[in-house]
């Protein structure tokens, strides 16, 4: 990727990344560290990846995207925003009562939302439909999922793991944002689902690690899961939770806990530095 | 006499699958390892492009259903009660109901009539589970004719579908002319002195115990609820005016199912005394269904045990 393109995607990431705290911080409440994690994952799907038209949400031959951990709808919302689908004003309704901004999405209330997520393992089953949904009528739009690095611990994920490998949906990717935190502490803690590439492997899936922080292994991968034939492809993303906001990467206690004004503000200078640094 | 004609419910599904199929092809069918059972293996022969088994995963067939049902097509899943309702229930309340998603599900094997298998099998509490979540229509034919009929009603229409088939072959009550409508409730018999309002294959024993109270003087009302939700109340409440006390009968527990749902009904609008024929808050227990059926009091010297305590609480 040239060092322009690369500049550009780094400052909607920025932007994105205000978003999740403009809306937490207005909420009061919701998830900024496993938000925060994405926003560069989801910043490069929604402006250099996916097929899409904001003017024109429905299209049906457009690409689909689920996000399976559906608490990080900030960051969705906020990506979303940047890319054109409401206004970023809107950000700041975020869980509010009458906001098309839901605690987690809602394909019911935000034209865009592909299908309603949130609780976890149920959004990949349903990428699962899409991407066989794409197959049957040989369409050529293609499924983006993200997972969380917890939220597979759930079983349906590997149910859903096993069938995508057998019907050979290679028109499904998969992202797991590997930031190593959930509630109650670290995932291996808590119940450990590493090796992680492994387990992708055996059930039959194309797997690439990559630092999900970089545009560059981002922009491979997804190249190289495009040439991929007869199988999903899993990316297993090397995250920090709560990366760009100093305070709270690898903080377990920003899994779900909203910034006060302080910290809002103090979140917020660091963001306008590197978004500054960018525009330079 | 000629001989009375049986056929599970569960064979009118499969076979109108194959009927929908042919006509419409954005039909797809969905099964979990069961499709010799659930009967959607004659879709899957007639069609074997449009249908798919998730193998034996019921959390993530419903997923699968709701993302396929996102692409346009008109989705059946299907599985036995006790794994739709039951262990995919939270699948089918955020996956399907919460966005409203254009999936139908075929749930076969409900209720005691499942027979040999078992408690771990016989699922009366699919209706309460699905009643819960807002949208869901509910489905509970009495017979082939009236199942056949539900597949393509729920087919015309957009939105989710809980319909309940058994296993056991029962016998056909209607004619070929019968006339379906989805929430609306079917009068099979007038009359003044108690209401009957059964559903699934207690509609028959419904008829049954009807004429034996007629034979006794007792005049009966018979309505055919079909449809679970919405609930026909307009006819549940206009019942309750003209006989002054009813008499549900159901196939699953008393707890949730359509008891409650006409109980809702009439105390909110019209309070009459309500008994209730259905599974007594117990669970299953194998045996042949035809004896099961009696054990659980699922029968119609039940119903009319009950229609006399019904009279006397007016």
């Amino acid at each position: 990727m040239d060092v322009v393109a690369k500049k550009e995607l780094a400052k909607v990431a920025c932007n994105v990344r205000k978003g999740i705290i403009e809306g937490t911080f207005n909420a009061k409440s919701g998830h900024p560290g496993g938000s925060l994690s994405i926003a560069d994952i989801i910043s490069y799907l929604y402006f250099k990846e996916m097929n899409i038209d904001p003017a024109n949400p429905a299209m049906p031959e457009r690409d689909r995207f689920v996000l399976s951990k559906g608490h990080a709808a900030p960051a969705l919302y906020s990506v979303m925003a940047q890319r054109g689908y409401f206004p970023v004003e809107e950000l700041k309704t975020l869980r509010k009562i009458g906001s098309r901004l839901q605690g987690h999405p809602s394909m019911k209330c935000l034209p865009g939302i592909d299908i309603s997520t949130g609780s976890l393992g149920q959004g990949i089953s349903a990428a699962c439909g899409m991407a066989l949904g794409g197959k049957l009528q040989n369409a050529d739009f293609r499924v983006y999922a993200i997972l969380g690095d917890g939220e597979i611990q759930e079983g349906q994920v590997w149910e859903a793991a096993m069938y995508a490998a057998a019907k050979k949906l290679d028109n499904l990717v998969a992202f797991v944002d590997n930031n190593n935190l959930q509630i109650d502490g670290t995932v291996e803690e808590v119940n450990s689902p590493y090796p992680i590439p492994e387990k992708f492997v055996a059930f039959g899936w194309n797997v690439i690690e990559i630092d999900g922080h970089s545009f560059d292994e981002i922009e491979n991968a997804l190249n190289a899961a495009r040439e991929c034939k007869g199988k999903p492809t899993a990316i297993v993303a090397s995250t920090t939770k709560g990366k760009g906001v100093s305070f709270m990467e690898n903080q377990v206690s920003w899994h779900g806990a909203a910034p006060n004004a302080e910290q809002y503000e103090i979140a917020m200078k660091e963001l306008d530095e590197v978004l500054n640094g960018l525009e330079g | 006499m000629a001989d009375v004609i049986k056929v599970a419910t569960r064979d009118a599904y499969g076979k109108a699958l194959v009927e929908l199929g042919e006509k419409n092809p954005n039909v797809v069918v969905l099964d979990a390892d069961l499709a010799a059972a659930t009967k959607t293996g004659g879709f899957k022969k007639a069609f074997p492009d449009r249908f798919f088994d998730t193998g034996i995963a019921e959390s993530n067939m419903m997923g699968v259903a709701a993302g396929l049902a996102t692409t346009g097509y008109t989705v059946f899943a299907s599985s036995f009660a006790m794994f739709s309702a039951g262990r995919a229930f939270e699948q089918v309340r955020n996956t399907i109901g919460y966005p409203h998603l254009n999936v139908k599900i075929g749930a076969t094997h409900a209720g005691i009539s499942v027979g040999e298998d078992g408690a771990s099998h016989q699922c009366c509490e699919d209706i309460a589970l699905m009643r819960s979540i807002p949208g869901m229509v509910i489905i509970n034919p009495a017979d082939d004719v009236e199942a056949r009929a539900a597949v393509l009603a729920a087919a015309e229409m957009d939105g989710p579908v809980y319909m309940r088939f058994g296993r056991l072959a029962v016998p056909r009550i209607f004619d070929e002319d019968y006339k379906f409508e989805i929430g609306k409730a079917v009068t099979l018999k007038e009359g003044t002195d108690v209401t009957i309002i059964a559903t699934g294959l207690m509609v028959k024993e419904a008829i049954e115990a009807a004429e034996a109270l007629e034979a006794e003087g007792v005049s009966v009302e018979l309505i055919n609820m079909h449809t679970i939700k919405p609930l026909d109340k307009e006819a549940v409440v206009a019942a309750a005016k003209k006989t002054g006390c009813i008499v549900t009968a159901e196939e699953h527990n008393v707890i949730g199912g359509l008891g409650d749902a006409v109980c809702d009904a009439v105390c909110e609008e019209y309070p009459v005394p309500v008994v209730k024929v259905g599974v007594e808050d117990t669970f299953g227990k194998s045996g042949p269904a035809l004896d099961l059926l009696p054990l659980f009091g699922l029968d119609a010297k039940n119903i009319v045990e009950k229609a006399k305590i019904a009279i006397s609480k007016k």
